[in-house]
């Protein structure tokens, strides 16, 4: 059999035909590299700027307001909340509303001029190494330089050895800024995401290009029971895959453990919900399991790029942060480090358990309405 | 079964799809231990009407009973009296035989499941095989895994979408030999088919088309109700003959069965007139009596004028 042309530009042209005629594919074939290019090009930066930082200037003196004033001329540094105690930094820190935090202390202008060298203590919330690593380095430079400007007349003796004041820098929860302690819980909730969605868009999209949904449904069982019944199982798989995780976590990473394992699995339950109504959801709006795959992909691409699993979150442009904010991953992500590394509570936790909520309660209201079209 | 002696007695039954009306009006009575054959051409509203009869769809309007029960309110009672075979294969072809019997019969909550099931698979001469995946079984036997699982609950009424398309001769007679065994201890059977020897098989018959219900009753009935008259010709250059005659005033249809032609019309007279110059030597001319399926078409012709 020779190569022959006009068969074999009867299968392209039949190929662009089955391209056209399936929609969602094609749109997926355009969107993808779209999206992809968006996320990549604009979104994502590996050297994130601006990162909010809270102070407490326990010593209000000219040198400390040169130092808040150095910090947000730096463009790592703006300073969002000004603290009245130290509690209070660690409160912020623990939930993460700060990435950074200064403490200029009580008597740190007196032992400045003293030459005493004071300590000026830089916490940050290290649990994304990567989010903090440059603009710790830049705030060291800092330190050597600013002060200089004030020191004068008099004072200039002090330039001499440098620099005036010691800069002391905590690391919190990952003092060490082993990548792992990040990435390692964080996997659970890229795991579950993926798993979830791409298994139950699947598992109902099955059912009825097969046709043994109809079959079902003309038995007396109840539309929710075919539904609760189908992602039970995965429930349980999802559990299962968050319990190898956190064994390789304990024993192979050494990751630590500060939090309640129990309150992350309670708290777990609800991002598995939240996933399991996006499955739902997309499933109704699926016609087969390629198209479900699809635009389970379709999620999950932004989800892992725009949540900080990959790359810090407070790297990305406010618009990228907005939309990450609406995935159920990002706050998933916050509550898992939060409890592992930071040992939070249900208290610190809850700025990030309303908006999952948020997003199943709305998920589910589309998935429901959805699903009722497509019986009748 | 209550004060009706209908198993399905129901009255200007209607689906819309959107502007489109997929079942118009349609009345229905079938009586207990009937066996109700359901024809029309494809997309006519035959799946459509058994799927509001077992409450898989809503219909727009109409009133009646099913099993003695208000066909729209009481949905969720008839479904575990009724059994509904889809007209594709609708199992879990990763199951095997006995896990698809036991899945059905636990969502009827069917009492002494083991034993149903245990009963099924006897019935169906399948006891060796239970351990089979339901996909690996071929298109005869797979309808009477199907036919198997739609008996498990004991129900009182059967709507059967074309269960025998793409099942060999000897399967789909014994097929039949079921329904009717089945149908002698009482139980009800809606059936729709394009089979016409599966038609006369049924004890009375519907036709529909374009959501219509044209004609109903039984074989002779519906046969008589057509009103055709019919020529069987044979002789040489049959081929030939045809394309002369079609097209004739009174002549309807003309069909090559094999090596007779039937031709039809509803009108005698003005057939009769048309053939005659034909009736020579060379063909031989014997009125026969009507086949269903002169009739289904004669009626789907007729129906096209007036409903399309």
């Amino acid at each position: 059999m020779s190569f022959n042309l006009q068969r074999f530009w009867a299968v392209v042209l039949k190929e662009f035909i089955q391209m056209r005629r399936d929609r969602l594919t094609f749109g997926m074939m355009v969107g993808i590299p779209m999206v992809q290019l968006i996320l990549f090009g604009y979104a994502i930066n590996s050297n994130p700027k601006h990162l909010p930082t809270a102070i407490y200037a326990a010593d209000n003196s000219p040198f400390s307001r040169t130092i808040v004033w150095a910090l947000r001329n730096s463009s790592y540094f703006d300073l969002t909340r000004e603290a009245h105690s130290a509690a209070e930094i660690q409160n912020w820190l623990a939930e993460g509303t700060v990435q950074f935090a200064v403490t200029v202390p009580v008597d740190f202008s007196r032992k400045l001029l003293r030459g005493e060298k004071p300590d000026l203590l830089l916490e940050a919330d290290a649990t994304d190494p990567s989010a903090v690593g440059f603009a710790q380095a830049a705030v060291s430079q800092l330190a050597t330089t600013v002060i200089n400007r004030d020191l004068t007349g008099p004072l200039t003796r002090l330039r001499a050895s440098a620099p005036p004041f010691n800069l002391v820098s905590h690391q919190h929860y990952n003092p060490e800024s082993i990548s792992q302690y990040n990435i390692v819980p964080g996997l659970i909730g890229v795991m579950l995401t993926m798993t979830m969605i791409i298994i139950t868009g699947l598992a109902i999209t099955r059912e009825r290009e097969r046709g043994t949904m109809e079959n079902l449904l003309s038995t007396p069982v109840h539309p929710g029971e075919v539904i609760i019944g189908k992602i039970v199982p995965y429930i349980m798989v999802g559990y299962v895959q968050m319990t190898l995780v956190l064994l390789a976590a304990k024993f192979l990473f050494d990751v630590p453990f500060i939090g309640s394992v129990p309150l992350l699995v309670a708290l777990t339950f609800l991002f598995i919900v939240a996933n399991l109504a996006v499955g739902i959801t997309f499933s109704t709006i699926a016609k087969n399991q390629l198209q479900a795959v699809q635009m389970a992909f379709f999620f999950f691409l932004p989800s892992l790029l725009l949540s900080g699993y990959m790359f810090p979150f407070r790297g990305m442009p406010g618009w990228a942060q907005d939309f990450g904010e609406c995935l159920p991953l990002t706050h998933f992500l916050r509550i898992v480090r939060g409890i592992l590394l930071k040992g939070n509570g249900i208290a610190e936790c809850a700025p990030d358990l309303w908006p999952i909520a948020l997003f199943v309660t709305v998920m589910l209201a589309i998935g429901i309405k959805r699903y009722r079209q497509t019986l009748d | 079964m209550g004060a009706s002696e209908f198993a399905i007695d129901v009255r200007g039954v209607t689906k819309k799809f959107g502007a489109r009306t997929v079942v118009n009006d349609i009345a229905m009575q079938v009586r207990p231990g009937e066996i109700y054959g359901f024809l029309g051409p494809n997309g006519s509203g035959k799946t459509t009407f058994l799927r509001m009869l077992c409450g898989l769809l809503t219909p727009d309007g109409g009133e009646g009973k099913c099993l003695g029960l208000d066909f729209r309110t009481a949905s969720n009672e008839i479904k575990k009296r009724v059994g509904y075979m889809t007209q594709k294969f609708s199992f879990y072809e990763d199951l095997t035989i006995e896990e698809n019997l036991d899945f059905i019969a636990r969502l009827y909550e069917v009492p002494q499941r083991k034993a149903a099931v245990e009963k099924s698979l006897e019935r169906l001469g399948m006891t060796q095989r239970r351990q089979q995946l339901a996909g690996t079984l071929s298109g005869g036997w797979k309808q009477r895994l199907a036919l198997a699982a739609c008996l498990i609950h004991e129900p009182q009424l059967l709507l059967l979408d074309e269960p025998t398309a793409g099942v060999d001769p000897k399967a789909r007679r014994d097929f039949w030999e079921e329904i009717h065994k089945l149908a002698a201890s009482g139980l009800t059977f809606l059936i729709t088919t394009h089979y016409m020897d599966e038609a006369s098989r049924c004890h009375r018959l519907g036709y529909i088309a374009y959501g219509n219900l044209l004609a109903h009753g039984t074989v002779a009935e519906v046969v008589q109700a057509g009103g055709l008259t019919t020529w069987e010709v044979s002789g040489e250059n049959l081929a030939a003959l045809a394309d002369k005659i079609r097209g004739l005033p009174g002549v309807e249809q003309v069909v090559a069965f094999g090596t007779t032609l039937h031709v039809s019309g509803r009108d005698a007279e003005k057939l009769r007139a048309s053939v005659a110059p034909f009736l020579t030597n060379a063909h031989r001319w014997t009125k026969i009596e009507s086949g269903l399926e002169d009739v289904f078409i004669s009626l789907l012709e007729t129906a096209k004028d007036n409903f399309s």
